[in-house]
């Protein structure tokens, strides 16, 4: 019940997107078409889930003061944390690496329509940005941390197919020249933000 | 003392070439952090140092990296440079850096950073490169800083925390709109700045 709980909240209420502002480039840049940014969404989800349980293992384990007592008595004191940034960074760039390298062994088509956007991936802040939270809450087990990911890829992917959608629309419209583009896209999120700011008041 | 090179590697993106405004670069944290000034104005100047010394570095070695593992080694300076930053804010501003919380560890996945390594630094000798990370930087300090004074001035009525809006206003019935503090007035308020900056500058508009 508290993980649906955390899933519920984690797409609506903590978006990623309208809450934190995380992915916010990549938002900007591939929500012209709603096939392709539901592509994009599709992959930083997956990402989210294979990432997390993986960073939450390591922050345990290895890097919070105190962590590696598993090994024995001499390591209890020890205090990684400070390595925290760059380990994290490190586990999502060599994942991204991988997940490229497996999608274009198995199943070339989807390399094809995903190509482009996986490297991109890596700097993505939407997913450095999870592993950073996931550290400041304090998640009891590596499987919390797992459907807060699928939470949060699930609330940007609907973020930006929902975006892509209304751009693809505004094509139709007669926008004041300079606000073209960009502007009109940035005041668009800010109001789609204000909408999704009524899920608020939920408590859970 | 400036070549002409240079130059325009340190003002370009003040203006006609922001990273924000014009590249579309570091959107994240740049509407984050945006609620007060103070906040706005420290995580300026941190990623005005982080670019300007990745660029360094990266501009120093660039003819010994391989072309095929750039984006891994760029990542390894840019999160060095990251943890120094947030190791000092922590040590000697603590109140601020719980104040950034994760957004100071989100300036390695910023996009300014990776976007001028890879434009700019790869293939610029480093005084110019420098000089390039100084002026993005700047660039997108200057937008932060302009967000955080209108949100902070109409939403909370101060500025660095002193009360500019005097009493005799409120007691005229003005009062602070509370939306300007939560997140989506962020993106409306870059728009808006967007609008402008487009209005002036004719040959950005896109068709």
């Amino acid at each position: 019940m508290e993980d649906l709980n955390l899933f519920i909240k984690s797409i609506f209420i903590d978006n990623m997107i309208f809450a934190y502002f995380l992915g916010m480039c990549s938002f900007l840049a591939v929500s012209k078409n709603v096939k392709t940014a539901f592509g994009l969404g599709i992959a930083v989800t997956f990402m989210l889930v294979v990432t997390l349980p993986i960073n939450y293992l390591l922050d345990n384990y290895l890097l919070q003061p105190g962590a590696m007592k598993w090994l024995g008595e001499e390591f209890a004191s020890v205090d990684l944390s400070f390595l925290a940034l760059i380990m994290f960074i490190a586990v999502i760039a060599s994942i991204t690496q991988l997940v490229e390298m497996a999608v274009e062994k198995f199943s070339p088509s989807l390399y094809a329509s995903l190509g482009i956007f996986l490297p991109l991936i890596a700097v993505n802040c939407a997913i450095l940005g999870c592993a950073l939270f996931m550290q400041q809450r304090d998640f009891g087990s590596a499987w919390t941390a797992t459907v807060y990911g699928a939470g949060s890829g699930i609330g940007w992917t609907l973020a930006i197919v929902g975006l892509a959608a209304i751009r693809e629309k505004l094509a139709y419209s007669n926008i004041p020249k300079p606000l073209r583009g960009v502007g009109i896209t940035f005041i668009l999120t800010g109001l789609m933000g204000i909408a999704f700011m009524s899920f608020l008041g939920i408590k859970l | 003392m400036l070549s002409k090179i240079s130059k325009e590697a340190l003002l370009g993106p003040l203006s006609r070439n922001n990273p924000v405004l014009v590249q579309i670069l570091g959107i994240c944290s740049c509407l984050a952090v945006t609620a007060k000034l103070e906040p706005a104005i420290v995580m300026g100047i941190s990623v005005t140092a982080i670019t300007a010394f990745s660029n360094l570095i990266i501009s120093l070695i660039r003819n010994t990296i391989p072309n095929n593992i750039r984006i891994i080694v760029q990542l390894v300076v840019v999160a060095a440079l990251v943890i120094i930053v947030d190791q000092i804010l922590k040590a000697y501003n603590y109140e601020m850096s719980k104040a950034l919380s994760v957004f100071i560890g989100l300036i390695i996945t910023n996009c300014i950073l990776m976007g001028r390594l890879e434009a700019f630094a790869l293939s610029n000798k480093p005084w110019p490169s420098f000089l390039d990370g100084v002026g993005n930087g700047l660039g997108y300090a200057i937008i932060l800083i302009v967000v955080a004074f209108f949100r902070e001035l109409l939403g909370s009525g101060t500025l660095f925390g002193w009360h500019v809006i005097p009493q005799s206003f409120y007691d005229m019935g003005y009062s602070n709109n509370g939306l300007m503090i939560l997140p989506p007035m962020a993106l409306v308020t870059v728009g808006c700045i967007i609008w402008w900056h487009r209005s002036r500058n004719k040959d950005l508009q896109e068709p």
